[in-house]
């Protein structure tokens, strides 16, 4: 159902220009987010998935910038009361078409789409109070006197497990614990209620067990909500356990998007393929040796010819793949692979 | 069962390492200690595999630095088997005593981007201590850098580069090689895979298995990922503020853990299995803090089987009647889920 889309993005490019060569960090990506859906961004690091969640933020700074491609970002317009997504009206904007700094992108910046960043520690301000940061938020989206604010900043505080909010509202990051400070930056994000939540690497930093609380946290405010989720990880284990819906990304391509079923059961791409055999998966020990992908990420300045992931693959076809970059190509099971395998004009299926 | 070791390489017993905290005053007298490492005893069987897991902070690394004695333990002995049968006490010996054994003992560090000196070339890093010891120089030197350069999978007409010019898994590769240099017996690797992408990590782990059969090392282990120390581990320790908390061998450990943290660090691992979403158990609050540690178990204030005794008394790390180890009076009573095979 096409109007369950939150976001569609088609064909983003962004670029890099650098004193060294142009670095093409996103090259072409297609992605869909439905609404209430979490979906999981995986890959490598320097495949592009940080790239392309600050592209549908409008945060690319010089000298990279957004070169082509759309960000149809289709938000609900406030209705009246009950707010049912469904009956509301759905204007459609092209983010990528704003003036970064402009007006509309700045309502939709932090109050429709919200971050929340890897390291708590260095995205948070030091020298201000959780309180303060969250209550800034809040004032620059809604019309509330300072009092409101931080009362609401105290209730969010809560939401999100911090014990006595009342008191921590006051605090530095510093004085607080790493999961804690990870919760005041998720309280930050969700303080507008925003539709889309873009959370990268939300828990890379974080120990096991501080890592399933705040992924249970984010899963069960979720819920509450009743937001999206793009989650950006490199660990396909937190993808397994939180999202709905996978995209696979390598070299600044999304090279096969599914059911979070469909990707771990039947991996159409050879890179999703191999890099599930590469991990070790608890409770097989001993089953095998690892496969690893052979030989490493190319240099981003010298990008391969034709499949981005064709010398590191073992079904590489000769004359092919290493001419023509492969189109993306919808399977019939509802999933999308960008492999020369899959197209039927090739006649060779998996 | 976990047979007595018949030739261990290192005997662990009653490691201590405090750190001292400072006071403010002009006097800045001692007003505490950060018990980073707290009665830690193991043994490390020559040829194996021991995993060392545990959250951040928990004292990983301060033992790994203490075995290869970068730091000076606070207390305990480390018998260390030489191969000619003598025991040394490896807390005890001074910087002159120690250097034959530092060709023994050797570490991998977790990030080769800082373990690596950016104006030493590769030759340089990898022959440095091969020079420090004395063993070889000139043509010799280089021939044998080329030698375990090929040997970890790189070529060997690399050594004229820099670690600039390498990517985060072949520098993890030259600092293989540089603990290769000297013919160790045992490597402490310190988070070793942990800085690399998951399909460079797998190459590193079979080259570390690889090598481990070729030139019959030991492996100390420290990570806080499980399913990599699962995946290349005989034996896993798992340690929590500052204590060992278990110790088996990895399938019974993983499969029937005898502690109530590693059953909570076991269900808090994320499976790459959508159809396997596990029933986390959510440990309440946080890690405690090793300069004030509860008291009676460290674990009480999280723990869900805790009952009144556990609030007094410490439990000491005991052997069950299979051969394994556990610190909890509760050890071998409770019935505590490990991972499904």
């Amino acid at each position: 159902m096409s109007d369950d889309l939150l976001l569609e993005i088609k064909g983003l490019k962004t670029q890099f220009f650098l004193d060294e060569g142009l670095v093409e960090a996103v090259n072409g990506v297609n992605l869909k987010i439905r609404r209430g859906a979490t979906v999981g961004l995986v890959g490598e690091s320097g495949c592009g998935k940080s790239v392309t969640a600050f592209s549908v933020l409008n945060l690319v700074t010089r000298p990279g910038r957004v070169v082509a491609g759309q960000i149809l970002f289709h938000r609900t317009l406030a209705t009246a009361a009950g707010g049912d997504a469904r009956g509301a009206q759905v204007e459609t904007i092209d983010l990528a078409a704003l003036d970064p700094d402009g007006k509309q992108m700045s309502a939709v910046r932090g109050k429709e789409i919200a971050m929340i960043f890897q390291e708590p520690m260095v995205s948070l301000s030091m020298m201000h109070t959780i309180g303060f940061q969250i209550m800034e938020a809040i004032l620059l989206h809604f019309d509330v006197s300072q009092q409101e604010a931080r009362q609401r900043a105290i209730q969010i505080l809560n939401k999100v497990g911090i014990p006595n909010a009342a008191e921590r509202v006051d605090m530095y990051p510093f004085q607080l614990s790493g999961g804690m400070r990870q919760r005041a930056m998720i309280a930050m994000a969700l303080s507008c209620n925003p539709t889309l939540l873009i959370a990268d690497e939300p828990t890379t930093a974080l120990d096991v067990t501080t890592q399933a609380q705040i992924l249970e946290l984010m899963l069960h405010l979720q819920k509450e909500f009743g937001m999206s989720i793009l989650l950006i990880t490199h660990d396909l284990g937190v993808v397994a356990e939180t999202c709905d819906e996978v995209a696979v990304m390598y070299l600044g391509e999304v090279v096969e998007q599914g059911s979070v079923r469909q990707i771990f059961h039947s991996p159409a791409h050879p890179y999703t393929q191999a890099l599930l055999n590469s991990i070790p998966k608890l409770g097989s020990s001993k089953a095998g040796r690892l496969t690893p992908i052979e030989g490493t990420v190319p240099d981003p300045y010298n990008r391969p010819t034709g499949c981005p992931f064709h010398p590191r693959c073992v079904r590489f076809i000769k004359d092919l793949c290493d001419q023509d970059n492969p189109p993306q190509i919808e399977l019939n099971d509802g999933r999308s692979v960008r492999c020369w395998l899959h197209d039927p004009r090739q006649g060779v299926q998996s | 069962m976990i047979q007595t070791p018949i030739s261990p390489v290192l005997e662990v017993s009653g490691l201590k390492k405090y750190f001292p905290i400072y006071g403010k005053g002009i006097l800045q007298r001692q007003i505490g200690d950060v018990k980073a490492v707290d009665d830690v005893s193991f043994t490390l069987a020559a040829g194996e595999t021991l995993g060392l897991v545990g959250e951040s902070g928990c004292g990983k690394t301060t033992i790994g630095r203490c075995l290869a004695r970068v730091y000076q333990p606070s207390q305990g002995e480390l018998l260390y088997h030489q191969p000619d049968g003598q025991v040394r006490d490896l807390a005890k010996l001074n910087r002159g005593q120690l250097k034959p054994i530092r060709r023994q003992v050797r570490m991998i560090f977790q990030d080769p981007f800082s373990s690596l000196n950016p104006r030493m070339t590769v030759l340089d890093i990898v022959g440095d201590p091969l020079k420090v010891h004395n063993v070889c120089s000139g043509k010799e030197l280089e021939d044998r850098v080329a030698n375990l350069l090929e040997r970890v999978g790189l070529r060997g007409e690399y050594m004229r580069r820099y670690p600039h010019a390498f990517s985060g898994g072949q520098r993890q590769r030259i600092g293989i090689a540089r603990a290769l240099a000297l013919d160790p017996r045992l490597i402490i690797c310190d988070e070793a895979v942990s800085a690399l992408d998951v399909s460079v990590r797998a190459q590193i782990l079979n080259l570390l298995l690889d090598l481990r059969q070729d030139f019959n090392l030991t492996y100390l282990f420290i990570s806080h990922d499980l399913s990599v120390v699962e995946y290349i581990a005989d034996r896993v320790a798992v340690m929590y503020v500052g204590r060992l908390v278990e110790v088996a061998k990895t399938r019974e450990l993983y499969t029937n853990p005898q502690h109530p943290y590693t059953e909570a660090l076991l269900s808090a691992v994320p499976n790459p299995d959508p159809d396997r979403r596990s029933q986390r158990i959510i440990l309440e609050g946080e890690v405690a803090d090793p300069s004030h540690p509860p008291s009676g178990c460290y674990f009480h204030p999280r723990c869900r089987y805790a009952q009144e005794r556990c609030k007094v008394e410490l439990p000491l790390l005991k052997t069950l009647a299979d051969g394994r180890q556990a610190a909890c009076h509760f050890a071998g009573e409770l019935n505590l889920n490990g991972i499904r095979v």
